[in-house]
């Protein structure tokens, strides 16, 4: 149990690189992008075939990063410039994604068990230095996963940020504002796949193999990350939401991990049951808010209807009097 | 400055509900001028806006801002020289972000938008500043979210946001028009302010008849996609809201039961 909820807090921590992506086109932007599940494979699939022909790991990953950003202005392109509806241009891209990633590896699944990873060459540098070797490979990507939310946090408040981020707030009002929205709308849709893509090249490195389908229903887990995320720890501050989408990505794989271990479910059933988190929470904010609003309304009623009967008792008490 | 010429521009055009929005337009603003313009709904007020700002382009004719020709030059191009307050008080601000981000947007419409830091120590004490202008106390709340701001409160920020870079034209479309009468007073007051201590050439549309009058040198009545009537600052100078009713019947020569709802 204590192995298998550790190793969900690793995976957790790399996906939520992956989250902070899905938050970037989600939320910031207000644009619901489908290209998160071909991207995240693009990301594993270049990163893996460039291992297995002997790049360097780290080179590899940041070659994966730069694919996923190239994916990411492609769906923009073909949203704005093309006029074609968001969730539509995401979908055409995911698909499209699926044969090239096919090209990319080649086969449908790369295994890089007897391949030097950058997790490898992490835990053996540390292995040098510290007794729990295992722990690594948490920290490090610990620090990776925080490096990417404070690059984020500072995009996000720089000068082209603020414009990305009215651009999915009020983009008639950007518009009056000397921005153009189409090329911000290309920009942040590529920053957010290059996130996706690094987070795709990293759980192969990882898990010790690419496939084809790894990407199926990655925009769901990332969606869940970042409402469960922002749920559980609150969407103040910029600084403070990207920390609590990452918090929601490690959550939900504890969740998973936890959910797997009941009897009758296996690892087949993984998509269902993320599926059912998300459902559950999109529904349960509204339903809470429902319950506190109705709950507030009965007990102001209540109030009105006291203060109502304490004045028509003073007036009788009056009539009586006179 | 402003300079419009011959501008026509037709909706839906081959279709049933084809519509003549503006029809032959011309119009210029010298540099300094305050318009104000009125005109029954569907007399192409709206659309005289859209054209200035580029949000639409006009068939034929031609727009000219500051000697440069911009009729074909898109919305967010044109945007540097043409400040904008919209009638929604929701439109001119992004209700996710802070003031001071609101501002910083509205701050970077002259220059590049770059990698830098939108707010820094420096443009935040200018931002100060210039809320204090509003004395709404704007100025204490530069971290709040501008969804949590009153209508009037958000209307008086999307005018700061609009005038404080001086562009070369301010277009005001009915920008008082969603607020109470006292919301709307304020920021009538505040409209006076801004456009007098900057002397911003300033276009501003509205219903309200009264307004029009009291406010700016110029008066203009549009119908039917044209401008029928020019008023300079003499003549507008001795106006009143009865005789601009009788002289708008006297031109359509129709009785305007209908319109005189409307623009009253």
């Amino acid at each position: 149990m204590a192995l298998a909820l550790f190793s969900a807090f690793e995976s957790g921590v790399i996906y939520a690189i992956m989250a902070l992506g899905v938050y970037l086109s989600f939320r910031v932007l207000d644009f619901p992008d489908l290209t998160v599940d071909g991207s995240f494979v693009t990301g594993a699939a270049v990163a893996a075939v460039m291992i297995l022909q002997g790049y360097n790991p780290f080179l590899a990953s940041t070659v994966a990063l730069l694919a996923g950003f190239v994916a990411g202005c492609l769906t923009g392109i073909l949203h704005t410039k093309g006029g074609i509806n968001p969730l539509l241009s995401g979908i055409l891209m995911m698909i499209a994604l699926y044969s090239i990633n096919l090209r990319i590896m080649g086969k449908s699944n790369i295994p890089l068990l007897n391949q030097q990873t950058a997790l490898d060459q992490v835990e053996a540098v540390w292995s040098n230095v510290a007794v729990l070797s295992s722990w690594g490979v948490v920290i490090f990507m610990l620090l990776v996963t925080l490096s990417f939310k404070l690059l984020l946090d500072w995009f996000l408040k720089t000068e082209v940020g603020l414009a990305v981020r009215a651009t999915g707030n009020n983009p008639k009002m950007i518009r009056s504002f000397a921005a153009h929205t189409d090329w911000l709308i290309i920009l942040g849709l590529g920053v957010s796949n290059a996130f996706v893509a690094f987070s795709g090249a990293f759980i192969a490195q990882l898990s010790s193999f690419a496939d084809v389908g790894m990407g199926i229903g990655m925009i769901i887990i990332g969606l869940a990350s970042v409402i469960i995320g922002e749920a559980l720890f609150g969407s103040k501050t910029i600084g403070r939401t990207t920390l609590a989408v990452i918090g929601g990505a490690i959550v939900y794989r504890i969740v998973v991990s936890i959910a797997l271990r009941i009897e009758f479910l296996d690892a087949g059933d993984m998509k269902l049951i993320t599926a059912i988190i998300v459902i559950i929470a999109l529904i349960v904010p509204k339903v809470m808010d429902d319950h506190k609003v109705r709950k507030m309304k009965k007990k102001r009623n209540a109030q009105r209807l006291a203060n109502l009967q304490s004045l028509s008792e003073e007036k009788e008490e009056h009539h009586a009097s006179s | 400055m402003l300079h419009l010429e011959h501008i026509h521009k037709v909706f839906n055009e081959g279709t049933p509900d084809e519509k003549i929005a503006l029809n032959q337009a011309n119009l210029t603003l010298h540099k300094g001028d305050f318009v104000t313009i009125i005109g029954s709904n569907g007399a192409g007020k709206s659309t005289l806006m859209n054209i200035i700002s580029g949000v639409h382009s006009p068939d034929m004719g031609k727009v000219v801002i500051d000697n440069r020709e911009v009729t074909v030059l898109p919305e967010y191009r044109r945007a540097r020289y043409i400040g904008r307050v919209f009638q929604d008080p929701m439109a001119g601000t992004a209700p996710s972000m802070t003031i001071e981000e609101n501002l910083s947007i509205a701050y970077c419409r002259s220059k590049r938008r770059t990698f830098k830091k939108g707010v820094t120590k420096r443009r935040r004490d200018f931002f100060q500043e210039a809320l204090q202008t509003l004395h709404l106390g704007l100025e204490n709340r530069l971290n709040a979210k501008v969804g949590l701001l009153s209508g009037g409160e958000r209307q008086a920020l999307s005018l700061l946001m609009a005038t404080f870079t001086e562009p070369a034209i301010l277009l005001l479309d009915e920008h008082t028009a969603a607020l109470d009468p006292a919301r709307a007073a304020l920021i009538t007051n505040l409209t006076k302010e801004i456009v007098a201590t900057k002397e911003l050439t300033t276009l501003m549309v509205t219903h309200n008849m009264q307004q029009a009058l009291d406010l700016g040198n110029k008066l203009l009545m549009m119908d039917k996609g044209g401008i029928i009537r020019e008023y300079d600052e003499q003549e507008k100078r001795n106006l009143t809201v009865d005789k601009l009713l009788d002289e708008f019947q006297k031109i359509k020569g129709e009785q305007l039961v209908n319109d005189r709802a409307l623009l009253s």
